[in-house]
Protein backbone atom coordinates (compact mmCIF):
# COMPACT_ATOMS: atom_id res chain seq x y z
CA UNK A 1 0.00 0.00 0.00
CA UNK A 2 1.42 3.16 -0.91
CA UNK A 3 2.45 5.52 2.10
CA UNK A 4 0.13 8.93 2.90
CA UNK A 5 1.28 11.40 5.40
CA UNK A 6 -0.60 14.56 7.04
CA UNK A 7 1.81 17.00 6.76
CA UNK A 8 -0.62 20.23 8.14
CA UNK A 9 -3.15 20.00 11.12
CA UNK A 10 -4.84 23.29 12.05
CA UNK A 11 -8.36 23.66 14.24
CA UNK A 12 -10.50 26.55 15.66
CA UNK A 13 -10.62 27.48 19.24
CA UNK A 14 -14.01 25.78 20.31
CA UNK A 15 -15.82 28.01 22.10
CA UNK A 16 -19.94 27.86 23.09
CA UNK A 17 -21.21 30.48 20.24
CA UNK A 18 -18.73 31.14 17.68
CA UNK A 19 -19.30 35.00 16.41
CA UNK A 20 -19.13 34.09 12.81
CA UNK A 21 -20.71 32.34 10.07
CA UNK A 22 -19.69 28.53 8.94
CA UNK A 23 -17.67 30.00 6.07
CA UNK A 24 -15.73 31.98 8.85
CA UNK A 25 -15.33 29.22 11.63
CA UNK A 26 -14.46 26.32 9.07
CA UNK A 27 -11.70 28.97 7.41
CA UNK A 28 -10.23 29.25 11.44
CA UNK A 29 -8.86 25.58 10.70
CA UNK A 30 -8.27 26.19 7.23
CA UNK A 31 -5.38 29.31 7.63
CA UNK A 32 -4.15 27.34 10.86
CA UNK A 33 -3.02 24.11 8.66
CA UNK A 34 -2.36 25.61 5.86
CA UNK A 35 0.37 27.53 7.34
CA UNK A 36 1.54 24.66 9.48
CA UNK A 37 1.99 22.25 6.07
CA UNK A 38 3.15 26.21 4.21
CA UNK A 39 1.42 25.47 1.07
CA UNK A 40 -1.44 27.32 -0.83
CA UNK A 41 -4.40 26.91 -2.02
CA UNK A 42 -3.77 26.32 -5.14
CA UNK A 43 -1.55 22.93 -4.10
CA UNK A 44 -4.39 21.54 -2.83
CA UNK A 45 -5.68 18.55 -5.28
CA UNK A 46 -9.27 18.15 -3.60
CA UNK A 47 -10.83 18.72 -0.57
CA UNK A 48 -13.58 16.49 1.84
CA UNK A 49 -16.09 18.33 3.97
CA UNK A 50 -17.46 16.84 6.96
CA UNK A 51 -20.23 17.89 9.34
CA UNK A 52 -23.01 16.28 11.01
CA UNK A 53 -26.06 18.57 8.42
CA UNK A 54 -28.69 18.57 10.96
CA UNK A 55 -26.84 21.37 12.31
CA UNK A 56 -26.44 23.55 9.24
CA UNK A 57 -28.75 25.89 7.85
CA UNK A 58 -26.68 25.53 4.34
CA UNK A 59 -27.48 23.21 2.11
CA UNK A 60 -24.77 21.53 0.70
CA UNK A 61 -21.75 22.91 2.68
CA UNK A 62 -18.97 21.32 0.77
CA UNK A 63 -19.40 23.75 -2.31
CA UNK A 64 -19.74 26.48 -0.15
CA UNK A 65 -16.52 25.56 1.94
CA UNK A 66 -15.01 24.99 -1.37
CA UNK A 67 -15.02 28.23 -2.54
CA UNK A 68 -14.32 30.26 0.45
CA UNK A 69 -11.40 28.26 0.96
CA UNK A 70 -9.99 29.25 -2.83
CA UNK A 71 -10.74 25.44 -3.78
CA UNK A 72 -12.09 25.74 -6.68
CA UNK A 73 -12.02 24.43 -9.33
CA UNK A 74 -10.64 21.65 -7.33
CA UNK A 75 -13.12 18.54 -6.86
CA UNK A 76 -14.50 18.37 -3.45
CA UNK A 77 -17.60 16.68 -1.82
CA UNK A 78 -19.17 16.14 1.75
CA UNK A 79 -18.61 13.15 4.17
CA UNK A 80 -20.56 12.33 7.05
CA UNK A 81 -20.98 9.40 10.10
CA UNK A 82 -21.97 11.93 12.58
CA UNK A 83 -19.69 12.53 14.98
CA UNK A 84 -17.25 10.43 13.74
CA UNK A 85 -17.33 12.03 10.24
CA UNK A 86 -14.24 13.74 10.09
CA UNK A 87 -12.13 10.35 10.84
CA UNK A 88 -14.18 9.07 7.79
CA UNK A 89 -12.87 12.03 5.93
CA UNK A 90 -9.33 11.35 6.60
CA UNK A 91 -10.37 7.50 5.32
CA UNK A 92 -11.73 8.97 2.37
CA UNK A 93 -8.57 10.83 2.16
CA UNK A 94 -6.34 8.54 2.39
CA UNK A 95 -8.01 6.49 -0.46
CA UNK A 96 -8.12 9.37 -2.97
CA UNK A 97 -4.19 9.76 -2.35
CA UNK A 98 -3.16 6.27 -1.45
CA UNK A 99 -5.45 5.08 -4.93
CA UNK A 100 -3.25 7.89 -6.91
CA UNK A 101 -5.93 9.73 -7.68
CA UNK A 102 -4.59 12.93 -5.96
CA UNK A 103 -1.55 14.28 -4.51
CA UNK A 104 -2.76 16.51 -1.88
CA UNK A 105 -6.30 16.51 -0.09
CA UNK A 106 -7.77 18.66 2.40
CA UNK A 107 -10.30 17.35 5.04
CA UNK A 108 -11.93 20.57 6.75
CA UNK A 109 -14.31 19.43 9.52
CA UNK A 110 -16.53 21.78 11.42
CA UNK A 111 -19.83 22.35 13.56
CA UNK A 112 -21.90 25.51 14.45
CA UNK A 113 -24.03 23.88 17.08
CA UNK A 114 -25.04 27.06 18.47
CA UNK A 115 -27.22 27.46 15.77
CA UNK A 116 -29.68 26.02 17.52
CA UNK A 117 -31.06 25.81 21.24
CA UNK A 118 -29.62 22.83 23.44
CA UNK A 119 -33.29 21.15 23.72
CA UNK A 120 -33.56 21.48 19.69
CA UNK A 121 -29.59 19.75 20.04
CA UNK A 122 -30.53 16.74 21.71
CA UNK A 123 -33.54 16.32 19.63
CA UNK A 124 -31.70 16.02 16.57
CA UNK A 125 -28.81 14.19 18.14
CA UNK A 126 -32.11 11.07 19.45
CA UNK A 127 -32.80 11.15 15.53
CA UNK A 128 -29.36 10.47 15.18
CA UNK A 129 -30.50 6.96 16.53
CA UNK A 130 -33.50 5.02 14.50
CA UNK A 131 -36.23 7.49 13.99
CA UNK A 132 -38.42 4.95 13.78
CA UNK A 133 -38.46 2.33 16.15
CA UNK A 134 -36.58 4.25 19.05
CA UNK A 135 -37.19 7.99 18.88
CA UNK A 136 -40.64 7.93 19.74
CA UNK A 137 -40.02 7.47 22.97
CA UNK A 138 -38.07 9.97 23.72
CA UNK A 139 -34.33 8.86 23.13
CA UNK A 140 -31.16 11.31 23.73
CA UNK A 141 -27.24 10.72 23.80
CA UNK A 142 -26.52 10.90 27.12
CA UNK A 143 -29.42 8.52 27.74
CA UNK A 144 -27.99 5.85 25.62
CA UNK A 145 -24.80 6.05 26.79
CA UNK A 146 -26.13 5.73 29.95
CA UNK A 147 -27.43 2.61 29.77
CA UNK A 148 -24.11 1.53 28.48
CA UNK A 149 -22.70 2.97 31.66
CA UNK A 150 -25.53 0.71 33.35
CA UNK A 151 -24.38 -2.37 31.82
CA UNK A 152 -20.54 -1.76 32.37
CA UNK A 153 -21.43 -1.46 35.71
CA UNK A 154 -23.48 -4.37 36.04
CA UNK A 155 -20.97 -6.85 34.40
CA UNK A 156 -17.80 -5.64 36.28
CA UNK A 157 -18.64 -3.70 39.17
CA UNK A 158 -17.56 -0.70 37.51
CA UNK A 159 -19.04 2.91 39.58
CA UNK A 160 -19.53 6.35 39.51
CA UNK A 161 -16.37 7.45 41.51
CA UNK A 162 -14.46 5.05 38.50
CA UNK A 163 -15.90 7.37 35.75
CA UNK A 164 -15.75 11.14 37.85
CA UNK A 165 -11.58 9.57 37.63
CA UNK A 166 -11.71 9.94 34.14
CA UNK A 167 -13.60 13.44 34.47
CA UNK A 168 -10.65 14.76 36.75
CA UNK A 169 -7.83 13.73 34.14
CA UNK A 170 -10.08 15.95 31.91
CA UNK A 171 -10.20 18.85 33.48
CA UNK A 172 -6.30 18.64 34.61
CA UNK A 173 -5.62 18.85 30.98
CA UNK A 174 -8.62 20.99 29.60
CA UNK A 175 -6.92 23.29 32.41
CA UNK A 176 -3.34 23.77 30.18
CA UNK A 177 -5.39 23.62 26.47
CA UNK A 178 -6.02 26.73 25.47
CA UNK A 179 -8.22 25.77 22.66
CA UNK A 180 -10.95 24.18 25.16
CA UNK A 181 -14.44 25.41 25.47
CA UNK A 182 -13.97 23.98 29.31
CA UNK A 183 -10.71 25.35 31.01
CA UNK A 184 -11.83 25.03 35.16
CA UNK A 185 -10.31 22.64 37.01
CA UNK A 186 -12.70 20.08 38.68
CA UNK A 187 -12.05 18.18 42.35
CA UNK A 188 -13.91 14.83 42.22
CA UNK A 189 -16.76 15.87 45.14
CA UNK A 190 -17.41 18.84 42.38
CA UNK A 191 -18.01 15.95 39.54
CA UNK A 192 -19.53 13.44 42.02
CA UNK A 193 -22.98 16.43 43.08
CA UNK A 194 -25.67 14.01 42.20
CA UNK A 195 -26.50 16.45 39.09
CA UNK A 196 -28.15 13.19 37.30
CA UNK A 197 -28.81 13.54 33.10
CA UNK A 198 -29.26 10.10 32.78
CA UNK A 199 -28.58 7.89 35.87
CA UNK A 200 -26.24 6.90 36.21
CA UNK A 201 -24.59 9.81 34.18
CA UNK A 202 -24.41 13.08 35.85
CA UNK A 203 -23.56 16.92 34.46
CA UNK A 204 -19.36 16.09 34.65
CA UNK A 205 -20.13 12.63 33.03
CA UNK A 206 -21.18 15.00 29.47
CA UNK A 207 -19.27 16.61 27.41
CA UNK A 208 -20.92 20.39 25.93
CA UNK A 209 -21.91 21.41 22.72
CA UNK A 210 -19.48 23.44 20.90
CA UNK A 211 -18.57 25.23 17.55
CA UNK A 212 -15.37 24.72 16.10
CA UNK A 213 -13.64 24.08 13.26
CA UNK A 214 -10.91 21.20 12.20
CA UNK A 215 -8.46 20.79 9.28
CA UNK A 216 -5.67 18.15 8.09
CA UNK A 217 -4.08 18.26 4.51
CA UNK A 218 -2.81 14.73 3.25
CA UNK A 219 0.00 14.06 0.94
CA UNK A 220 1.75 11.19 -1.04
CA UNK A 221 4.86 9.99 0.33
CA UNK A 222 6.73 11.76 -2.71
CA UNK A 223 4.74 15.05 -2.34
CA UNK A 224 4.97 14.39 1.75
CA UNK A 225 9.02 14.53 1.08
CA UNK A 226 9.12 17.42 -1.13
CA UNK A 227 6.65 19.93 0.95
CA UNK A 228 7.18 18.75 4.34
CA UNK A 229 9.86 18.26 7.43
CA UNK A 230 8.32 16.42 9.41
CA UNK A 231 5.25 14.36 8.59
CA UNK A 232 3.22 11.99 10.42
CA UNK A 233 2.48 8.95 8.61
CA UNK A 234 -0.88 7.52 8.46
CA UNK A 235 -0.17 3.51 9.37
CA UNK A 236 -3.70 1.94 9.89
CA UNK A 237 -7.25 2.54 9.42
CA UNK A 238 -10.05 0.89 11.07
CA UNK A 239 -13.55 1.39 10.57
CA UNK A 240 -16.40 -0.87 11.74
CA UNK A 241 -20.34 -0.54 11.92
CA UNK A 242 -23.07 -1.92 14.49
CA UNK A 243 -26.75 -1.72 14.59
CA UNK A 244 -28.38 1.79 15.03
CA UNK A 245 -31.18 0.25 16.91
CA UNK A 246 -30.54 -0.91 20.83
CA UNK A 247 -32.30 -4.06 19.94
CA UNK A 248 -29.63 -4.95 17.37
CA UNK A 249 -26.43 -4.84 19.86
CA UNK A 250 -25.46 -8.07 21.45
CA UNK A 251 -23.48 -6.47 24.25
CA UNK A 252 -24.11 -2.80 26.66
CA UNK A 253 -20.39 -3.21 28.40
CA UNK A 254 -18.37 -1.99 25.47
CA UNK A 255 -18.91 -0.57 21.54
CA UNK A 256 -18.44 -3.84 19.16
CA UNK A 257 -17.51 -1.09 16.11
CA UNK A 258 -14.63 0.35 18.08
CA UNK A 259 -13.57 -3.55 18.52
CA UNK A 260 -13.30 -4.57 15.51
CA UNK A 261 -12.09 -1.14 13.80
CA UNK A 262 -9.17 -1.29 16.39
CA UNK A 263 -8.36 -4.72 15.39
CA UNK A 264 -8.43 -3.59 12.09
CA UNK A 265 -6.29 -1.09 12.57
CA UNK A 266 -4.02 -2.71 14.52
CA UNK A 267 -3.57 -5.79 11.82
CA UNK A 268 -2.81 -2.76 9.05
CA UNK A 269 -0.35 -1.36 11.05
CA UNK A 270 1.49 -4.53 11.92
CA UNK A 271 1.79 -3.32 15.89
CA UNK A 272 -0.84 -4.35 18.88
CA UNK A 273 -2.24 -2.25 21.96
CA UNK A 274 1.36 -2.22 23.49
CA UNK A 275 3.32 -0.40 20.72
CA UNK A 276 0.53 2.87 21.24
CA UNK A 277 2.43 5.25 23.03
CA UNK A 278 -0.10 8.07 23.30
CA UNK A 279 -3.99 8.34 22.63
CA UNK A 280 -6.90 10.59 21.57
CA UNK A 281 -10.41 8.45 22.51
CA UNK A 282 -13.80 9.58 21.68
CA UNK A 283 -14.25 10.86 25.17
CA UNK A 284 -18.28 12.29 24.75
CA UNK A 285 -19.38 10.64 28.01
CA UNK A 286 -16.69 9.16 30.75
CA UNK A 287 -18.45 5.92 30.48
CA UNK A 288 -17.17 6.24 26.19
CA UNK A 289 -13.55 6.76 27.70
CA UNK A 290 -13.74 4.09 30.02
CA UNK A 291 -15.22 1.61 27.15
CA UNK A 292 -12.76 2.46 25.01
CA UNK A 293 -9.72 1.95 27.33
CA UNK A 294 -11.08 -1.93 27.07
CA UNK A 295 -12.22 -1.56 23.20
CA UNK A 296 -8.66 -0.62 22.27
CA UNK A 297 -6.90 -3.34 24.08
CA UNK A 298 -4.99 -1.00 26.27
CA UNK A 299 -7.08 -2.95 29.62
CA UNK A 300 -8.80 -6.39 29.42
CA UNK A 301 -12.63 -5.98 29.57
CA UNK A 302 -13.81 -5.06 32.87
CA UNK A 303 -10.04 -3.72 33.81
CA UNK A 304 -10.35 -0.42 32.57
CA UNK A 305 -11.53 1.27 35.83
CA UNK A 306 -8.24 -0.48 36.74
CA UNK A 307 -6.11 1.91 34.43
CA UNK A 308 -7.99 4.82 35.17
CA UNK A 309 -7.46 4.05 39.19
CA UNK A 310 -4.14 3.75 39.00
CA UNK A 311 -3.51 7.03 36.62
CA UNK A 312 -1.82 5.23 34.15
CA UNK A 313 -3.94 7.17 31.07
CA UNK A 314 -2.13 10.72 32.21
CA UNK A 315 0.82 11.68 30.94
CA UNK A 316 3.23 9.87 33.10
CA UNK A 317 1.14 6.97 32.75
CA UNK A 318 1.59 3.40 31.30
CA UNK A 319 -0.62 5.11 28.55
CA UNK A 320 -1.68 8.17 28.01
CA UNK A 321 -5.00 8.97 27.08
CA UNK A 322 -6.80 12.16 26.12
CA UNK A 323 -3.55 14.56 27.70
CA UNK A 324 -5.29 17.76 25.54
CA UNK A 325 -8.70 17.27 27.48
CA UNK A 326 -10.10 15.02 25.18
CA UNK A 327 -14.16 15.66 24.14
CA UNK A 328 -14.79 16.07 27.89
CA UNK A 329 -13.02 19.96 28.49
CA UNK A 330 -12.30 20.33 24.29
CA UNK A 331 -15.85 20.21 23.62
CA UNK A 332 -17.52 18.32 21.35
CA UNK A 333 -18.18 20.11 17.86
CA UNK A 334 -19.50 17.25 15.66
CA UNK A 335 -18.32 16.85 12.27
CA UNK A 336 -14.60 18.69 13.51
CA UNK A 337 -13.87 16.18 16.99
CA UNK A 338 -12.33 13.73 14.75
CA UNK A 339 -9.82 16.00 13.38
CA UNK A 340 -9.42 17.75 16.50
CA UNK A 341 -8.04 14.51 17.95
CA UNK A 342 -5.81 14.08 15.00
CA UNK A 343 -4.59 17.39 15.26
CA UNK A 344 -3.59 16.88 18.87
CA UNK A 345 -1.49 12.91 17.75
CA UNK A 346 0.20 14.93 15.09
CA UNK A 347 1.54 17.46 17.72
CA UNK A 348 2.69 14.50 19.99
CA UNK A 349 4.35 13.23 17.37
CA UNK A 350 6.11 15.92 16.14
CA UNK A 351 7.14 16.56 19.56
CA UNK A 352 5.57 20.06 19.59
CA UNK A 353 2.03 19.46 22.14
CA UNK A 354 3.70 22.14 24.51
CA UNK A 355 2.97 21.30 28.11
CA UNK A 356 1.11 18.00 26.46
CA UNK A 357 3.53 16.47 25.41
CA UNK A 358 4.32 12.82 26.04
CA UNK A 359 7.95 12.20 26.26
CA UNK A 360 8.97 10.19 23.05
CA UNK A 361 5.76 9.65 21.57
CA UNK A 362 6.17 7.69 18.30
CA UNK A 363 2.95 6.06 18.14
CA UNK A 364 -0.36 7.56 18.44
CA UNK A 365 -4.04 6.23 18.07
CA UNK A 366 -7.07 7.93 17.59
CA UNK A 367 -10.79 6.30 18.52
CA UNK A 368 -13.60 8.52 17.46
CA UNK A 369 -17.26 7.43 17.52
CA UNK A 370 -19.73 8.38 15.43
CA UNK A 371 -23.68 8.18 17.10
CA UNK A 372 -23.67 5.59 19.92
CA UNK A 373 -21.30 2.68 18.93
CA UNK A 374 -22.44 3.03 14.95
CA UNK A 375 -19.62 4.01 13.39
CA UNK A 376 -16.12 3.23 14.62
CA UNK A 377 -13.00 4.46 13.17
CA UNK A 378 -9.80 3.61 14.82
CA UNK A 379 -6.50 5.17 12.96
CA UNK A 380 -2.92 4.53 13.57
CA UNK A 381 -0.14 7.23 12.97
CA UNK A 382 3.61 7.10 13.36
CA UNK A 383 6.49 9.49 13.34
CA UNK A 384 8.18 7.27 10.83
CA UNK B 1 -54.52 4.17 11.98
CA UNK B 2 -51.04 4.65 10.37
CA UNK B 3 -47.64 4.59 11.97
CA UNK B 4 -47.94 8.29 12.89
CA UNK B 5 -49.69 6.95 15.78
CA UNK B 6 -46.86 5.27 16.97
CA UNK B 7 -45.08 6.65 20.25
CA UNK B 8 -45.28 9.85 22.28
CA UNK B 9 -43.69 11.20 19.14
CA UNK B 10 -43.62 9.69 15.91
CA UNK B 11 -41.23 10.66 12.74
CA UNK B 12 -42.16 8.22 10.33
CA UNK B 13 -45.66 8.14 8.56
CA UNK B 14 -45.67 5.69 6.11
CA UNK B 15 -43.95 2.07 6.71
CA UNK B 16 -45.23 -1.46 5.05
CA UNK B 17 -44.84 -2.41 9.06
CA UNK B 18 -47.70 -0.25 10.04
CA UNK B 19 -49.36 -3.30 11.09
CA UNK B 20 -47.65 -3.09 14.12
CA UNK B 21 -49.51 -0.66 15.41
CA UNK B 22 -52.59 -2.85 15.04
CA UNK B 23 -51.57 -5.32 16.48
CA UNK B 24 -50.04 -3.39 19.38
CA UNK B 25 -53.78 -2.25 19.85
CA UNK B 26 -54.98 -5.57 19.75
CA UNK B 27 -52.23 -6.02 22.95
CA UNK B 28 -49.96 -7.92 21.15
CA UNK B 29 -45.67 -6.62 20.51
CA UNK B 30 -44.79 -8.35 17.22
CA UNK B 31 -41.90 -8.69 15.22
CA UNK B 32 -41.64 -10.23 11.59
CA UNK B 33 -40.12 -13.70 10.76
CA UNK B 34 -39.14 -13.83 7.00
CA UNK B 35 -41.33 -16.68 5.36
CA UNK B 36 -38.41 -17.70 3.07
CA UNK B 37 -35.54 -18.16 5.42
CA UNK B 38 -36.85 -17.98 8.80
CA UNK B 39 -35.26 -15.17 9.90
CA UNK B 40 -36.97 -13.28 12.57
CA UNK B 41 -36.45 -9.55 13.45
CA UNK B 42 -37.32 -6.74 16.31
CA UNK B 43 -38.05 -4.39 15.36
CA UNK B 44 -39.87 -5.30 12.41
CA UNK B 45 -38.55 -4.99 8.87
CA UNK B 46 -40.63 -5.48 5.41
CA UNK B 47 -37.19 -7.00 3.69
CA UNK B 48 -35.41 -9.60 4.73
CA UNK B 49 -31.63 -8.56 4.89
CA UNK B 50 -30.56 -12.19 4.38
CA UNK B 51 -32.36 -14.03 1.63
CA UNK B 52 -33.71 -10.97 0.27
CA UNK B 53 -37.22 -11.90 0.32
CA UNK B 54 -39.80 -9.33 1.12
CA UNK B 55 -42.35 -11.71 2.17
CA UNK B 56 -42.72 -11.59 6.19
CA UNK B 57 -45.42 -12.99 8.42
CA UNK B 58 -45.63 -11.37 11.93
CA UNK B 59 -45.01 -13.25 15.29
CA UNK B 60 -45.77 -12.42 19.16
CA UNK B 61 -43.52 -11.54 21.62
CA UNK B 62 -44.87 -12.71 24.80
CA UNK B 63 -42.03 -13.17 27.11
CA UNK B 64 -41.41 -12.89 29.91
CA UNK B 65 -38.22 -11.38 28.59
CA UNK B 66 -35.68 -9.99 30.99
CA UNK B 67 -33.64 -6.68 31.68
CA UNK B 68 -30.12 -5.87 30.41
CA UNK B 69 -30.14 -2.44 30.61
CA UNK B 70 -31.72 0.92 31.37
CA UNK B 71 -31.58 4.62 32.32
CA UNK B 72 -33.65 7.15 33.85
CA UNK B 73 -33.74 10.26 31.76
CA UNK B 74 -33.66 13.60 33.78
CA UNK B 75 -33.92 15.49 30.67
CA UNK B 76 -35.61 15.42 27.46
CA UNK B 77 -35.66 15.87 23.96
CA UNK B 78 -37.96 18.74 22.50
CA UNK B 79 -41.35 17.41 22.33
CA UNK B 80 -41.13 14.94 25.39
CA UNK B 81 -40.41 17.47 28.25
CA UNK B 82 -43.39 16.85 30.31
CA UNK B 83 -42.84 13.48 30.08
CA UNK B 84 -39.59 13.15 32.42
CA UNK B 85 -38.41 11.51 34.36
CA UNK B 86 -38.54 8.29 32.52
CA UNK B 87 -37.01 4.95 32.13
CA UNK B 88 -35.63 3.83 29.25
CA UNK B 89 -34.56 0.17 28.41
CA UNK B 90 -33.67 -2.85 26.85
CA UNK B 91 -34.95 -6.52 27.58
CA UNK B 92 -34.38 -9.68 26.05
CA UNK B 93 -37.20 -12.41 25.14
CA UNK B 94 -36.89 -15.91 24.72
CA UNK B 95 -38.67 -15.28 21.30
CA UNK B 96 -34.99 -14.36 20.28
CA UNK B 97 -35.40 -10.58 19.82
CA UNK B 98 -34.22 -7.88 21.99
CA UNK B 99 -37.28 -5.06 22.61
CA UNK B 100 -35.89 -1.13 23.40
CA UNK B 101 -38.78 0.82 24.91
CA UNK B 102 -39.53 2.56 27.79
CA UNK B 103 -39.96 0.90 31.13
CA UNK B 104 -43.22 1.02 33.62
CA UNK B 105 -43.28 4.43 35.94
CA UNK B 106 -45.25 1.68 38.73
CA UNK B 107 -41.74 0.13 38.61
CA UNK B 108 -40.21 0.91 41.75
CA UNK B 109 -36.18 1.55 42.34
CA UNK B 110 -36.07 -1.63 44.68
CA UNK B 111 -37.51 -3.27 41.42
CA UNK B 112 -35.34 -2.22 38.58
CA UNK B 113 -32.30 -3.76 38.07
CA UNK B 114 -30.57 -6.19 35.12
CA UNK B 115 -32.11 -9.26 35.34
CA UNK B 116 -35.56 -8.40 36.35
CA UNK B 117 -38.30 -10.47 34.58
CA UNK B 118 -40.05 -7.76 31.93
CA UNK B 119 -43.32 -8.09 29.97
CA UNK B 120 -45.01 -5.77 27.38
CA UNK B 121 -47.97 -3.69 28.18
CA UNK B 122 -50.09 -1.65 25.13
CA UNK B 123 -50.26 1.85 26.55
CA UNK B 124 -52.19 5.02 25.42
CA UNK B 125 -49.62 7.39 24.50
CA UNK B 126 -52.43 10.46 24.77
CA UNK B 127 -54.37 11.29 21.84
CA UNK B 128 -55.19 8.14 20.08
CA UNK B 129 -51.61 7.41 20.09
CA UNK B 130 -49.84 3.74 21.13
CA UNK B 131 -47.04 2.64 22.36
CA UNK B 132 -46.17 -0.04 24.23
CA UNK B 133 -43.94 -0.14 27.59
CA UNK B 134 -42.14 -2.77 29.48
CA UNK B 135 -43.58 -3.74 32.80
CA UNK B 136 -42.80 -5.89 35.96
CA UNK B 137 -43.87 -10.07 34.57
Amino acid sequence: MAKVAVIGVGQSAFVRAYPGSIRELAFEAFRDAMKDAGIKSQQIDASVICSAPEYDKQRTPAGLMAEYLGLNPQPTFYVESVCSSSSSGLRTAYALVASGLHDVVMVLGFQKMSEISSAESQERMGRGADIQWEAPFGTMMPAYYAMYARGHFEKYGTTEEDLALIRVKSSTYGVINEKAVFRKSLDLAKIMEPKYIATPLKMYDCCANADGSSCMILASEEKAKELCSNPVWIRGLGMATAPINMAGRDTFSGLKCAQLAAKRAYEMAGIGPKDIDVAEVHDCFTIAEMMAYEDLGFAEPGKGKDLIRNKETYKEGRIPVNVDGGLLSKGHPIGATGGSQIRTIVMQLRGTAGDMQVPNAKVGLVHNIGGVGIYGNVSIFSAE
Amino acid sequence: MGFDQFGVISFTSATKTEKFVELLQDSKLSGTVCKSCGAKFFPPRSDCSLCLSDEMDWFEINGPGELISYTTAMYAPAGFENDVPYTLGVAEFPEGVKVFGRLDKAISDDQLKAGMKIRIKTVNAGEGRVSYELCAA
